[in-house]
């Protein structure tokens, strides 16, 4: 095993070597040895800090996490048909690749001095820096609803602890119980995410606890897939009730004592109590002053250059990728844009009009697969869907359409972990 | 329209032989998502190595609606003529 302080103190070594020689002899050093730090190692920062070292770029990966854990199947988890072990995967390969890794979590971020702190006072330069925290839960939106709360009523929207307390919720809780989700208004990670959760959650319910019911509280009138969930549902799930933002579903004051849910029309007491908060871009892009006033990242298109800070990159679910949901399938396809304009940029290229890729598969039962599809590219100094491309599956296909997209749901997931972490 | 997709490739791999590893045409780096040849899934064909012919027929067969598809129809929908060319020259050689 590397020493972490051992790596850093290399690190710097090697970064004050290139800064020094980068002021003395700019182009010709900039060319053959520029150096990227990527802050992040999930599905963005990890495909794009591989994608680097591969276009022979000098990187460093910053992720304060020895073990990664995947959000996409982790409704899976949750409705116990996957141990949570098959969502972790560990950084050995991206070292093997040339990656350097540090283990550590950034706290600031210096664009002026192309500097990059690290929480043990370390500190890294960059030519060029790639922010890819993904998301920032906001404690500070919904009231009543802060960090101890969320051992309570877990939000489970970052896969690891919090999806083995709900996990463990749900199996404590009795037949006839009650299971009250709160879904948030747009922006938000994996928009058709809490859907998936709802019906998984239902399956569960159904085959162990038949008795008990699951209510959806949502802040919003449409969600990504409705009809398809929805139409699903009506057979599948009779207990399962989705109150929409205009028949009273948003949630606007949680009581943790009570376990119960407050919106403006009544007070849903919950025995299990999923509260998907509001959402921002990772706390270091607040920081940094890289998220604008609603909290997320304005990039290029092209390049996915920051608007408010030149040099800086953002990837993944904290940019503002237009059409592009907050995915894993986009994080991984926005990445490796990202660093193939990086690398190019690097070199003095002009970067390419790219054009990308978006697939969400989700579950509404264990052989019932619906997807969603986009592709985009820029227009008009944002990430656009291409006219005509993209949509959802159909409304009115056969069960063994169904059985094959949840098929291909299950290969997407093992492709996507072996591009990025294997 | 095939000699223009060809000279658009050779013209790319002459511009960045250095870069030729990851100078992907556009639209060809969102492929590896679903399509990796690491692994061996029936369900999901690799398509690095795979000849350029048979991905340009399969794309314009997704397109119009000649193949059966789930999502590949509405993806190949978003992809120009090309662009497909493009990214089946590139997927050929790897
Ligand atoms: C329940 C659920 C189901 C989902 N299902 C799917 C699905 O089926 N398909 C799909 O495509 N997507 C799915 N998603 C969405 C997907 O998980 C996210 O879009 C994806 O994780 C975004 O990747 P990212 O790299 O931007 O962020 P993350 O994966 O969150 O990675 C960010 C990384 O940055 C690190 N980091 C943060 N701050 C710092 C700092 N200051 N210094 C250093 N490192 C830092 C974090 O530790 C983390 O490892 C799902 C999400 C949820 C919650």
């Amino acid at each position: 095993m590397r020493n972490a302080s051992l790596d850093r103190r290399t690190l710097l070594k090697s970064a004050a070597a290139a800064s020094a020689a980068t002021l003395l002899h700019a182009p010709a050093l900039a060319q053959s040895a520029p150096r990227v730090t990527v802050i992040g190692g999930g599905f963005a920062g990890a495909t794009c800090a591989r994608e680097l070292k591969r276009s022979g770029v000098a990187v460093t990966l910053v992720e304060p996490n020895a073990t990664y854990t995947a959000c996409p199947f982790s409704n899976n988890v949750l409705a116990g048909l996957r141990p949570l072990s098959a969502q972790e995967f560990g950084y050995d390969a991206i070292r093997r690749d040339g990656v350097t890794v540090a283990q550590q979590r950034t706290s600031s971020i210096d664009p002026q001095a192309k500097q990059v702190a690290l929480a043990d006072g370390g500190r890294l330069d960059y030519d060029r820096l790639v922010l890819a925290p993904g998301i920032d839960l906001r404690f500070d939106a919904l009231p009543g609803y802060d960090e101890a709360a969320a051992q309570t009523m877990p939000h489970a929207w970052k896969a690891g602890e919090q999806t083995t307390l709900l996990r463990r919720q749900l199996e404590a809780m009795d037949d006839g119980g009650t299971v009250v989700m709160s879904a948030p208004a747009n922006p938000f990670r994996c928009p058709p995410g809490p859907y998936e959760r709802a019906s998984l959650i239902a399956h569960y319910l159904k085959t162990q606890k038949p008795r008990s019911k699951l209510i959806i509280l949502d802040a919003k009138d449409a969600f990504s897939k409705q009809r398809l969930f929805q139409n699903a549902w009506t057979p599948l799930y009779p207990n399962l009730e989705w109150i929409s933002l205009s028949s009273g579903g948003k949630v606007t004051e949680v009581d943790v004592k009570e376990k119960t849910l407050v919106t403006d029309f009544d007070r849903h007491k919950a025995d299990v109590a999923n509260v998907i908060p509001p959402q921002r871009a990772g706390l270091i892009a607040q920081l940094a002053g890289i998220a604008d006033r609603s909290g997320w990242c304005p990039i290029d298109p092209v390049t996915f250059e920051s608007r408010q800070q030149p040099g800086i990159h953002v990837i993944g679910d904290a940019c503002i990728a237009g059409g592009m949901p907050k995915s894993a399938f986009a994080a991984n396809a926005q990445a490796k844009v990202c660093a193939a304009a990086v690398a190019g940029l690097l070199r003095g290229e002009t970067p390419v009009q790219p054009k990308l890729i978006n697939t969400c598969y989700s579950l509404v039962a264990p052989d019932y697969g619906i997807s969603i599809a986009g592709v985009y590219h820029p227009a008009n100094g944002v990430l656009a869907d291409v006219e005509g491309a993209g949509g959802v599956s159909p409304i009115d296909a056969p069960p063994s359409f169904r059985a094959l997209e949840a098929t291909y749901a299950d290969t997407w997931f093992q492709t996507i972990t072996t591009e990025v972490f294997g | 329209m095939r000699t223009a997709g060809t000279i658009v490739t050779c013209l790319m791999a002459l511009a960045a032989p250095a870069a030729a590893q990851s100078a992907a045409p556009a639209g060809a780096s969102s492929c590896s998502g679903c399509h990796d040849a690491r692994i061996a899934s029936p369900a999901i064909p690799p398509l690095k190595g795979r000849p350029a012919p048979e991905i340009v027929a399969a794309m314009e067969a997704f397109r119009n609606g000649g193949r059966e598809a789930t999502v590949m129809g509405r993806i190949a929908k978003g992809y120009t003529d090309d662009e497909t060319r493009a990214i089946a020259a590139w997927f050929s050689q790897r």
